[in-house]
């Protein structure tokens, strides 16, 4: 597989980065470079600005100072990004017209073990399902950078082993993972940014 | 990809997410029907009457209609996660919201063009204007879906928008209720309303170069805010 990192330099760089929610700052000066191959953990407690971060990154949120300078990404959050309505296939068939070049629908939905399920509509399906779907899209879309909330949320012991595999996949053709979770992933050379030790003094432990 | 392929695409999707919730597409229709009647009910049969103010009240059972339809035009887009994914792709979103208008114009003022003359008869509109109806329908519809979607985008965050989306669109109708219901006024008296049409048509122009880009505008701040 081609090489998804073109120059050498980081995938993504965080300088004197810090967010705010609602009048309270969540983490400041933040520095953060994520180059090719590596798999960032981003953990915290609740309402630490895990979630916040990641949309930050992603050009979702824009209430924080500092810079971000980043590849082209692909975000996975909360919602799905499926549409109810419709099948695995048709939601997945909408994404590869958005960013071409991918491996396929189906060669997608083979690699996240949903192969059969093309023409199910999405709300038929059980939420570990849907989430395998949406994780789908990052076989379908290749992108350089990875920005991952809760990847690990609903599914079972081979989806979760299957979401490994993947960010694995991602690091040996030179991508990256930003991936905000609560369970230890077990990766090999992943490094883990814990976002309370960038929490403001006096902020509630 | 190319725009046109995108455009396409986003439409597909549409379609068939609507085709598979027919009765939540229908609902604005039959909500038309239901106003038509109860007119008539209410009014009586003085077919002179109800003749009369038959234009005003198409054009206006038309834009609450429309009203109706528009709330949950970028409501479950925004739930499901698919609205963000598309402000990711990090280009303009003038096609793709052309396309989800387009598809909502299809089932809203091209369905409603298409329904009039049942309106029409309902209402006692002489025979000889329905055509002219038909034709200011056609011609002043999308204006109320593209300026409407701007509307939608901008309360697409809030959970319970449906006042305020109506306070903020239903002014923005204005121009195309004067025209729409004054050409249909002007048939019947037996003028020419080409001027009426051209001006609902070049009204609908303007909104089609202008509105996709102030919803999408509208869509990104309130995606910042969820």
């Amino acid at each position: 597989m081609a090489a998804l990192a073109g120059d050498a330099g980081p995938l993504l760089r965080l300088q004197e980065f810090s967010c705010e929610r609602d009048g309270r700052m969540l983490f400041q000066g933040l520095d953060l470079a994520v180059g090719p191959g590596e798999c960032v953990e981003l953990r915290g407690p609740n309402g630490s600005g895990k979630s916040t971060l990641i949309r930050a990154v992603a050009g979702l949120y824009p209430d924080y100072t500092g810079s971000i300078r980043s590849a082209e990404c692909l975000y996975v959050g909360h919602r799905p990004g499926l549409a109810v309505l419709l099948s695995a296939e048709e939601n997945l068939r909408w994404y590869a017209a958005l960013r071409p070049g991918g491996p396929g629908v189906s060669a997608a939905l083979e690699r996240v073990g949903m192969a059969g399920y093309e023409r199910v509509a999405c709300q038929h399906m059980s939420a570990g399902q849907q989430r395998r779907v949406a994780l789908a899209r990052l076989v379908l879309c290749p992108a350089p950078l990875w920005l991952l909330d809760e990847p690990l949320t609903a599914l079972d012991a081979a989806g979760q082993q299957l979401v490994l595999d993947l960010i694995e996949d991602q690091r040996r053709r030179g991508g990256a993972a930003l991936c905000a979770t609560h369970q230890p992933l077990d990766l090999a050379g992943a490094r883990v940014l814990d976002l309370a030790d960038a929490a403001p003094a006096g902020a509630p432990s | 990809m190319s725009g046109a392929g995108l455009f396409v695409a986003q439409f597909r999707r549409e379609w068939i997410a609507s085709l598979r919730s027919l009765q939540e597409a229908f609902n604005p229709l039959v909500f038309l029907f239901l106003a038509v009647t109860l007119f008539a009910l209410g009014v009586g049969v003085q077919p002179e009457v109800l003749g009369g103010i038959a234009p005003g009240v198409i054009w206006v059972l038309v834009l609450l209609a429309n009203l109706l339809a528009l709330d949950g035009m970028f409501r479950r887009d925004f739930d499901d996660g698919t609205l963000e994914q598309l402000v990711l792709l990090g280009r303009p979103l003038f096609l793709p919201v052309l396309a989800k208008m387009a598809a909502q114009w299809c089932l809203t003022g091209l369905a409603m063009t298409v329904l009039a003359p049942l309106a029409a008869l309902l209402l006692y509109l002489p025979a000889g204007v329905v055509d002219t109806a038909m034709l200011t329908l056609l011609a002043g519809s999308p204006a109320l879906t593209l300026f409407g979607a701007v509307g939608a985008a901008l309360t697409v965050a809030l959970r319970r928008g449906g006042v305020l989306l109506a306070l903020l669109v239903l002014p923005l109708y204005v121009p195309t209720l004067i025209f729409g219901a004054g050409a249909i006024d002007l048939a019947m008296a037996g003028s020419d309303v080409s001027a009426q049409i051209y001006l609902l048509t070049a009204i609908s122009m303007l909104a089609v170069t202008v509105a996709p880009f102030a919803a999408q505008a509208a869509l990104r701040i309130g995606l910042e805010q969820a």
